[in-house]
């Protein structure tokens, strides 16, 4: 019975507080829950962002109007637009940390007045991208100033790469840095349309020029140059009925070009299944080129837009495609330049009826040169590389069939179906057939793009190409395929590289990346630097790559390689991550323990 | 029309496919996981959750197919015909192994969700008895690596075999800080394996939209809103998110540390009518923690209240105790608004009592008032949060004990209305259809109703049909939460609802787009109802209602061409002096456009308390026996005079506000209530006029309340009776679907207290009956013979059998009163499924 009574009286009465003490409980209590959008903000955001409604997938061009003018993202912006879009705050601010372009600040932070971004990727790095990194930040001696590395920012022929905010510095110096900085230019030179550019006369000679005119805002092929040259009468007789769609489609097929992004895919059968898919479909262009070694993408791009975008158009009239888009990587800000000036001249004196097209910009994510994750990022979400199947052809953007492209592939087409298939097909050595665009960078006299017969051997790329080795250096070593593909030794340097040519020996082509090293380099640093990167860029979802590159990149430091824990990761990586980056990865690890044993033990 | 006629239209496609060289058959569309699992194969799985979107990124489940480069997740892959699954191949146990050594080895050494009783239990096993060390400072080889430390991650290490090589474990992750900012929840991302099922749970099945998934690569973090602290953020506790983490990364507060429990009870949520299925874990007589079960209404879901509302059954302010009224204090309404029941002492107002003479002293005071005064003189509220059990007891008490209708409870001042306008419109005093069937609507039109707030988990349901596309009509003075997910918002002024409501039947009328074959089957007087809202056009109701007309056309032929809309509705629409005109509207606009009786549409007002459907089916209401039969009904009073075997009123009884009115009547008003026994209410706090209701209940000559815990009303009674709480006793309740759910005992109610239903038993046995028996103990006409006289006993010596006070007989005796409802609903069916419709 003593249990029974329960309210004892001996309970002392306690005071509440004082009235204002009451008021400010009440108060607390009856907060709305979470932060809620200020009204300074809210017009801050609406005069950048305009009224709503507005498109969810629009999410990332938003950020970047905020980012742009605010140089950050301050949280309480963040509150506005989520409030402004009708959408959750969390799916704001998931997406806006997941691209590294995007600074979120928050409450009262300030962002930097000013962000120099040095490459760091493999090419800058043999070029001298640390001691940059190391002396810049003294020397500019600025806390306004922020000295960041960035990864490979697709210029490798110019290396080491510095960025002051969007303007590029090629062949960086700490000197040209600081006097960038200094005179306060920040921003991408604009480019002329002064230069006339046909890339097929280039074929089997260097599309870079030589180092020493290298420019960062070369001349450019324009609208009436182009059409001056015959330029979109493909396009616009196929839209108008005067061309057969199927020939096209034919002479795709019988070219044999194969997707030029890394996967090969065959172009021409990719045209026909999504052809085959029920209205409506879209198209979706990849120029997020990420790939630390590759530059092809920016080199043609920033010299003959046109010859792409009538690619697009006559890819998108024979697949039946009204609605296309274009994702271009965010550090390409001259070629975003070029495409939205030489897209509203195309719109506004159209050769044929167009079909919608917009312009994406990526936000610093490599993963959204994976076609799903960039599928995603157009989508305005995390750039997560989704699940096959479905596949994208069937269920892609928006949910709806998709085709999806590098940007090269369509820069061949008018090529390829005017001067007949087998122009194209007529290049090759070593067996193989086509032309391929090298990006050669590394401890060659002539770095850049090299339009050279598929099949070639590194050795002959080399000799005949980039005018040789840097003087003092021997091949040592050499990356086929960017970041993914390997590394290989100067013994496999007679191997013809193409398509379907490098995997019995542990690596592949991709993107067409080659990295040069030399007897001063070690391809254990070459990894580990690869290995960081795609730690880095791993987007975070699957446990293997999440976890096994961030491991593996920690235990590739140390002097002697823990071979058998790295292998149990590459495994697997390799065979249970969900997308290329993370069963790549363990590419170039493979390769070191396979061909330089001697460098880890 | 809806049903299927052909056997193949309910039979699921198959398809063969081999699992390890042996054939098996899986659904279309059926991932591989999931039929491995129906054929008594368990694949390892972690992000993997039924009930969530299968999203394959852990990486636990991956197999081979043959023909395939990579291994492939078998949550996310569905089997195909002819397909040939490797389960056991070295390849695969390699990845599967990997996946989860990569995970532990950035596990916390303790972890906050053990499988086993106690932290160390792997680690003894091993012979050690190593200190106790908390938390990731831990050192990495410290023996406390026991085996159940981490959920579901430590589940499958185990079973695998999986243990962490001291090279990756030297590896461990910079681990994040943990979060108990939230009242509820524990948050320690050191134990997170970014599975994400928290982001589902509360983005996709919750739709509450405040975890996301932030970052990237190593450094991916769950956040919730900008990365705040959980309980500064946005989150509105459902717990979705502890009951979906496999490791213990976000936990209940009271569950932190070991799973194991005494004793897990299945029984229902006693909060909102949406009537969510739990399970109370129970240890040492006290819940520490409740999962959502797989109900009808819920499916696993639960909100707030259902999830972390259960600790008010241990409170020390329970009732213990029979309490009576010392002598000499006056009952003073004027006191309660100055009361605070956290620190008033009641020892000054009541003294303990036995039982028996509480009882003895409660029922003989209401016995003396019945026979002095006559039978109106007495009253009865009973309670929409006890049982139904409960509820058709105390009405059979008030009817054959006190002698008159004078029953009632809070559904008066709820969704009376609206069950006045249903029976009167469609004939059924409930729901057309349930909540969740909302997942088949096109338009979902909620007016006067906040669901997110005060039905989440029903709101759920909305939400999610909402983001497949429904388009969600919210019409409310207030743009409440749902508005985010509205496709229009009619923001109209107070009080106008039947302006608004005639304008959008006047606009589907005079556009034409009224379901004429519809209303030439199953409706009536169609033109006076198009005579009525001629004058009703959008134009003439805009600058009544303040809608633009334009809106209001558009909703209403959206409404119309819908090809399934359904109206839910709550006290907005009912709490009116004109509550019932908004119901008939609601009804018409459904009967013109022919949006009910078919998948996804009908009307549904959303029911308040848990019970308040069953307390009405039960009878707690004055003009009504049980199952709604009017006493002024011949046959129906007849058949329940013969049932009860006693003398009924034949009039309507008082209703809650009349009832506090009587109170207050003169002497000389033969009808004034002079006693009453209130149940499981609290008018006192609840009447709209408190002033009056507070005057009324204390000018009473005698109260008995009958509670948990020591209420206003309480406050004013003579006697006050200790009760159980819900989750002390078995009982049925109705939800807002009609559903009748069982609910079990999981804790012994507290010092002295006694379950409701053996209090009204023991009121019932001292009162008596207030006439003679009729027959004797003849068996009724219509009962089932076999049961024999229901109850048993003489007068209202009630005799119900069995454990918990006879609720079983109780409730079959019910069953036979309201045969033509429940008549198929057997107690012993309740017990076998939970739930039944």
């Amino acid at each position: 019975m003593s249990s029974s009574v329960t309210l004892s009286p001996d309970v002392k009465t306690v005071t509440l507080g004082t009235v204002d003490d009451m008021r400010e409980r009440i108060r607390r209590k009856s907060k709305l829950k979470g932060r809620q959008a200020d009204d300074i903000s809210l017009a801050e955001v609406r005069a950048l962002i305009g009224a709503p409604p507005h498109q969810r997938d629009l999410l990332i061009e938003l950020l970047h109007k905020i980012n742009d003018a605010y140089r950050c993202l301050h949280d309480r912006h963040l509150v506005a637009l989520a409030k402004e879009m009708n959408i959750p705050m969390a799916e704001v601010f998931e997406v806006a940390t997941f691209y590294h372009h995007f600074e979120v600040v928050r409450g009262d932070a300030v962002a930097p007045g000013l962000t120099v971004r040095v490459c760091d990727g493999l090419s800058c790095e043999l070029a001298g991208a640390q001691d940059l990194l190391k002396r810049l930040p003294a020397l500019l001696g600025n806390a306004d100033v922020q000295v960041i590395p960035a990864p490979c920012l697709g210029r490798c022929e110019q290396a080491p790469v510095a960025v002051v905010h969007q303007h590029p510095v090629p062949h960086a110096t700490v000197q040209s840095v600081v006097a960038l900085v200094d005179a306060a230019k920040a921003h991408h030179p604009e480019a002329q349309t002064d230069a006339v550019f046909a890339a097929a006369e280039l074929a089997e000679r260097s599309v870079s020029p030589e180092p020493h005119a290298i420019e960062v805002a070369p001349g450019y092929t324009g609208l009436d140059a182009y059409r001056a040259q015959g330029g979109y009468g493909l396009a616009a007789a196929l839209v108008n009925g005067e061309h057969d769609a199927e020939a096209v489609l034919k002479a795709m097929e019988d070219s044999g070009l194969r997707g030029l992004g890394g996967a090969g895919f065959p172009a021409g059968r990719k045209w026909r299944i999504v052809r085959d898919q029920p209205a409506p479909k879209l198209m979706a262009v990849n120029i997020d080129e990420g790939e630390p070694g590759t530059f092809k993408d920016r080199t043609y791009l920033e010299r003959d837009p046109h010859r792409f975008l009538e690619g697009l158009l006559i890819a998108a009239q024979v697949v039946g495609i009204e609605h296309c888009y274009i994702y271009l990587r965010d550090e390409y800000h001259g070629c975003r330049a070029i495409l939205e000036t030489e897209l509203a001249l195309l719109r506004a004196n159209p050769p044929c009826e167009l079909p919608l097209i917009e312009l994406r910009r990526g936000a610093g994510a490599y993963i959204c040169g994976e076609e799903s994750a960039m599928i995603e990022s157009i989508e305005g979400k995390r750039g997560e590389p989704r699940m096959r199947p479905p596949y994208i052809a069937q269920v892609g953007l928006f949910g709806r069939p998709t085709l999806e492209h590098n940007f090269e592939t369509l820069y061949w087409v008018r090529d390829i179906v005017e001067r007949g298939p087998d122009w194209f097909s007529s290049f090759g050595r070593n067996g193989r057939k086509g032309l391929r665009s090298f990006s050669v960078s590394g401890r060659v006299k002539q770095p850049g793009v090299k339009l050279a017969p598929a099949g070639i051997t590194v050795r002959e790329l080399i000799a005949e190409y980039c005018g040789g080795m840097l003087e003092g250096h021997k091949l040592y070593a050499y990356l086929p395929g960017g970041a993914s593909g390997g590394i290989f030794p100067e013994s496999l340097a007679d191997v013809p590289l193409d398509f379907d040519t490098l995997q019995p020996h542990g690596g592949f082509i991709g993107s067409a990346a080659v990295i040069v090293l030399s007897q001063q380099d070690s391809a254990r640093d070459a990894a580990l630097n690869m290995m960081r990167f795609f730690a880095h860029e791993s987007c975070g979802q699957c446990t293997p790559c999440r976890v096994g590159t961030a491991k593996s990149a920690t235990l590739l430091e140390a002097k002697v390689w823990d071979i058998e824990t790295l292998e149990d990761l590459n495994i697997v990586m390799t065979d249970a991550s969900i997308c290329g980056l993370g069963q790549a990865a363990p590419n170039p690890v493979r390769c070191v323990v396979k061909y330089f044993a001697h460098e880890v033990s | 029309m809806n049903a299927p006629t052909e056997m193949n239209e309910v039979t699921p496609f198959t398809i063969a496919f081999k699992l390890d060289q042996q054939t098996v058959i899986a659904f279309e569309g059926e991932s591989i996981l999931k039929a491995a699992k129906r054929h008594g194969i368990d694949i390892p799985h972690l992000c993997y959750k039924d009930g969530l979107r299968a999203d394959g990124n852990c990486r636990a489940c991956v197999v081979e197919i043959k023909g395939e480069r990579t291994l492939a997740p078998s949550c996310c892959r569905n089997a195909t015909a002819g397909m040939e699954v490797l389960l056991k191949t070295p390849r695969v146990e390699k990845s599967q192994k990997m996946v989860l050594e990569m995970l532990l080895s950035d596990m916390p050494d303790v972890g906050y969700k053990w499988n086993d009783a106690d932290a160390l239990s792997g680690a003894a096993a091993l012979g050690d008895t190593p200190p106790v060390t908390v938390g990731a400072e831990a050192s990495a080889n410290s023996a406390t690596q026991a085996i159940g430390q981490h959920g579901e991650l430590s589940y499958w290490a185990d079973k695998l075999g999986v243990t962490v090589r001291p090279q990756l474990k030297a590896l461990r992750r910079h681990q994040p800080k943990s979060d108990v900012s939230h009242p509820a929840m524990a948050v320690n991302l050191d134990a997170c394996i970014q599975c994400n099922r928290c982001v589902r749970a509360c983005r996709e099945e919750q739709v509450n939209d405040v975890i996301g998934y932030a970052m990237r690569g190593s450094h991916s973090e769950i956040v919730f809103d900008l990365n705040d602290p959980m309980g500064d953020s946005s989150c509105v506790a459902c717990g979705e998110c502890v009951q979906a983490c496999p490791t213990g990364a976000l936990m209940p507060k009271t569950q932190i540390g070991s799973q194991v429990v005494d004793k897990k009870v299945d029984s229902v949520c006693p909060f909102c009518g949406v009537g969510c299925l739990v399970t109370y874990n129970v240890k040492d007589n006290k819940i520490v923690s409740v999962d959502g079960r797989d109900g009808p209404a819920n499916h696993n879901r639960l909100c707030v209240k259902g999830r972390f509302g259960f600790d008010y059954a241990a409170s020390p302010q329970r009732l213990t105790v029979p309490l009576i009224r010392r002598a000499g204090v006056a009952k003073d309404p004027e006191s309660l608004s100055k009361l605070n029941r956290d620190s008033a002492d009641w020892s000054e107002v009541f003294r303990e009592a036995t039982w028996e003479e509480a009882l003895a002293y409660t029922a003989g005071t209401l016995k003396n008032l019945r026979d002095t005064h006559g039978k109106k003189s007495l009253a009865g509220f009973g309670s929409a949060k006890g049982s139904n059990e409960e509820a058709y007891l105390f009405q059979k008490l008030v009817r054959t004990g006190f002698g008159s209708n004078n029953v009632d409870h809070c559904t008066r001042l709820c969704h009376a209305s609206s069950v006045a306008a249903l029976l009167e419109g469609v004939g059924s005093a409930a729901v057309s259809n349930q909540v969740n069937d909302v997942q088949h609507s096109e338009m979902i039109f909620v007016i006067g109703s906040n669901p997110t707030a005060n039905h989440p988990v029903a709101a759920t349901w909305m939400k999610n049909a909402a983001k497949l596309g429904a388009k969600i009509v919210l019409a409310d003075p207030r743009i409440t939460d749902i508005g985010k997910h509205a496709w229009r918002t009619l923001q109209f002024k107070p009080d106008t609802d039947v302006a608004m409501l005639n304008a959008l039947i006047h606009t589907v009328i005079e556009e034409g787009l009224a379901d004429q074959d519809f209303i030439s089957k199953r409706a009536n007087n169609f033109e006076a109802l198009r005579e009525n809202v001629k004058g009703y056009s959008p134009e003439a109701m805009e600058p009544i209602c303040g809608i633009p007309a334009q809106k209001l056309r558009e909703v209403a032929r959206a409404f119309a061409k819908a090809k399934s809309a359904m109206i839910l509705w709550g006290m907005g629409v009912s709490q009116h002096v004109h509550g019932t005109d908004n119901a008939r509207c609601l009804i018409a606009l459904v009967t013109v456009t022919g949006q009910i009786g078919k998948p996804g549409s009908g009307l549904h007002p959303l029911r308040g308390q848990n019970n308040v459907q069953g307390a009405s089916d039960a009878g707690l209401i004055p003009m009504m026996f049980p199952n709604y039969q009017r006493v002024t009904n011949k046959a129906a009073h007849a058949w329940f005079e013969n049932f009860w075997d006693t003398q009924l009123d034949d009039q309507p009884g008082y209703t809650v506000v009349e009832i506090m009115h009587k109170a207050l009547a003169p002497d000389s008003d033969p009808h004034k209530v002079r006693g009453m026994y209130i149940m499981g209410e609290n008018p006192a706090m609840s009447d709209p006029d408190l002033n009056h209701a507070r005057h009324a209940l204390a000018s009473l000559e005698h109260m008995v309340v009958q509670d948990i815990f020591m209420t206003e009303t309480a406050w004013l009674a003579d006697v006050v009776l200790p009760a159980t709480a819900w989750p002390e006793k078995n009982g049925t309740v109705s939800n807002t679907d009609r559903m009748v759910q069982l609910g079990k005992q999981a804790l012994d109610a507290p010092g002295q207290a006694k379950p409701d239903l053996w209090i009204i038993q023991q009121i019932a046995k001292r009162m008596g009956p207030h006439a003679a028996p009729l027959h004797g103990s003849l068996p009724p006409e219509g009962a089932v013979p076999a049961l024999g006289r229901p109850g048993g006993g003489v007068g209202l010596n009630w005799n119900y059998a069995g454990e918990f006070d006879g609720v079983a007989a109780v409730y079959e005796e019910m069953r036979q009163a309201m045969h033509t409802a429940i008549s198929g609903i057997t107690w012993e069916r309740l017990q076998r499924e939970s739930s039944v419709t």
